[in-house]
């Protein structure tokens, strides 16, 4: 399909929780093969909203809608469940920030990954483990633990099995929550160089929530920084990051530890 | 007239919200062209935003204030208005910017970072890995680097890398900030040569050059940013 036409378009997106707002008055659009960083602080709405993109949270105004593959732009709350789960588990990935939200730490990382490839209909026993060995190896996971449970793999190896999870059905858009929260300094360089080259190689589009502008700043070419459910400023993200406008951006950027 | 670059009016002002939401004006009043072929030189003593200009025609720093163009195939396109993704594509296939920084993912080897700008053009890995290897060998990084990631590489090994890089996909812009800094007199050279290259090949060039040999060698004309200086 063209490729001058958005993937992703949120139209005055809000969420509110009673009177409480989550976020409100979001509008971007994401194109093909763009990598979307939001940022913010804790509470400023970030997650909610990339909850409410990714289908997992109803928003309580505005729409999203998603360019599917063969019937263009639809509505993603307008779709049948049935038709949104199958989005889910196929054309959309989602990585979270804890392995064991995404994981199913009880059966096999081989399992693991081959379940979405058996939610996409793949049936052959052998072709399902050969595509799973060959995922374990490109996340650089040693393909002699494919029986073992994630329970027995450290932090940085769940993540990285959570991102062949999500990744094997070929999806076109993945959203992430923080996936270098938790890790340590040596095995998030190592996540974000993979993750930079497995969105580059397979040309996804990625919606990356973070607090953590160096990895924005690594992973993202464009930039919407939050603060108490809205968005105070947005644009590529060197610029974001190297001129900052709005005061609370300035903050931000001018709170990171220099190295 | 083709001007590559036009930049009408320019001006710069920095609001610190932070500090009190200081204002520190910059330059005011910037207007100058870029034609394809010639190396135009930005002079002026440090802090008289020689490198902030640089940085507002590459989008990176906002301009607010006038009006930067710089034609895409074929047509001017006022950097202020494009959309992320049309810079993105400005970046991508017209303009290259060569800073005195590298910043690259860790891992990452030199080679593929010095190839990546031809790849996102669509050519293969292997013409982009020979073409980033020529650069390399012309800019005198030792064959066994090339292989590992120039994160721990010396200063001037760096600004060779960036250069390679900024070099290699030919583009009808180039933006140079200071790109011989720490070089030594041999790489100074190669240097002169890869900009009188693209100059040869119609590349407009908008540059800053602190070592005057090399001004003298690569500037077509030159532009004195004392002019614009505005007092704070």
């Amino acid at each position: 399909m063209a490729l001058d036409e958005p993937l992703l378009v949120a139209d005055d997106v809000g969420k509110r929780y009673g009177t409480q707002v989550g976020c409100e008055q979001v509008s971007f659009e994401l194109w093909p093969g763009e990598v979307l960083a939001i940022v913010g602080e804790s509470g400023s709405g970030k997650t909610t909203l990339l909850n409410c993109l990714s289908a997992q949270l109803e928003p309580s105004a505005g729409t999203i809608r998603y360019r599917t593959r063969h019937e263009g732009l639809r509505d993603i709350f307008a779709m049948s469940e049935a038709e949104r789960r199958l989005l889910m588990r196929t054309d959309w990935g989602f990585v979270h920030q804890n392995p064991s939200d995404g994981l199913r730490m009880a059966v096999s990382a081989g399992a693991n990954i081959g379940e979405r490839l058996m939610a996409v209909g793949a049936r052959h026993y052998g072709d399902i483990r050969e595509t799973a060995l060959d995922w374990m190896g490109r996340v650089e996971i040693d393909q002699g633990r494919v029986d073992h449970r994630p329970e027995t793999f450290s932090g940085g190896m769940r993540q990285r099995l959570q991102i062949a999870r999500n990744l094997v059905t070929g999806p076109r858009l993945v959203f992430m929550d923080e996936p270098t929260g938790g890790l340590d300094v040596s095995v998030q360089a190592r996540l974000l160089d993979l993750i930079g080259g497995l969105v580059g190689d397979l040309g996804l589009s990625a919606v990356v929530v973070t607090h953590d502008l160096a990895v924005a700043r690594l992973l993202s070419h464009r930039m919407m920084v939050m603060r108490r459910g809205r968005v105070v400023e947005t644009g590529l993200t060197d610029q974001v990051l190297d001129d900052p406008q709005h005061e609370y951006s300035q903050l931000l950027v001018a709170s990171i530890l220099q190295s | 007239m083709t001007q590559m670059i036009s930049i009408e009016n320019v001006g710069k002002t920095f609001t610190l919200h932070t500090q009190g939401s200081a204002t520190i004006p910059v330059f005011d009043n910037v207007t100058l062209a870029v034609e394809p072929g010639e190396c135009v030189v930005l002079d002026g003593p440090s802090g008289i935003g020689k490198s902030s200009l640089l940085r507002m025609i590459y989008a990176n720093y906002r301009c607010l204030d006038g009006r930067i163009s710089v034609r895409h195939d074929g047509s001017p396109i006022d950097i202020a208005e494009a959309s992320p993704r049309t810079v993105l594509d400005i970046r991508r296939r017209t303009m290259g910017y060569v800073s005195q920084f590298l910043r690259v993912i860790p891992r990452v080897s030199t080679l593929s970072i010095v190839g990546e700008p031809l790849r996102s053009l669509g050519v293969d890995k292997a013409e982009a890995d020979a073409k980033a290897m020529t650069l390399l060998a012309r800019l005198g990084i030792p064959e066994p680097l090339w292989q590992l990631s120039p994160v721990t590489f010396s200063g001037g090994e760096k600004q060779r890398v960036n250069i390679a890089r900024g070099f290699i996909a030919g583009y009808p812009v180039m933006l140079l900030d200071e790109p011989t800094a720490s070089l030594d007199a041999a790489n100074t050279a190669t240097v002169i040569e890869l900009i009188q290259e693209a100059k040869a090949q119609g590349t407009a060039i908008l540059g800053i050059f602190h070592d005057t040999a090399v001004r003298n060698a690569v500037a077509t004309r030159r532009f004195d940013m004392r002019d614009c200086h505005v007092a704070a």
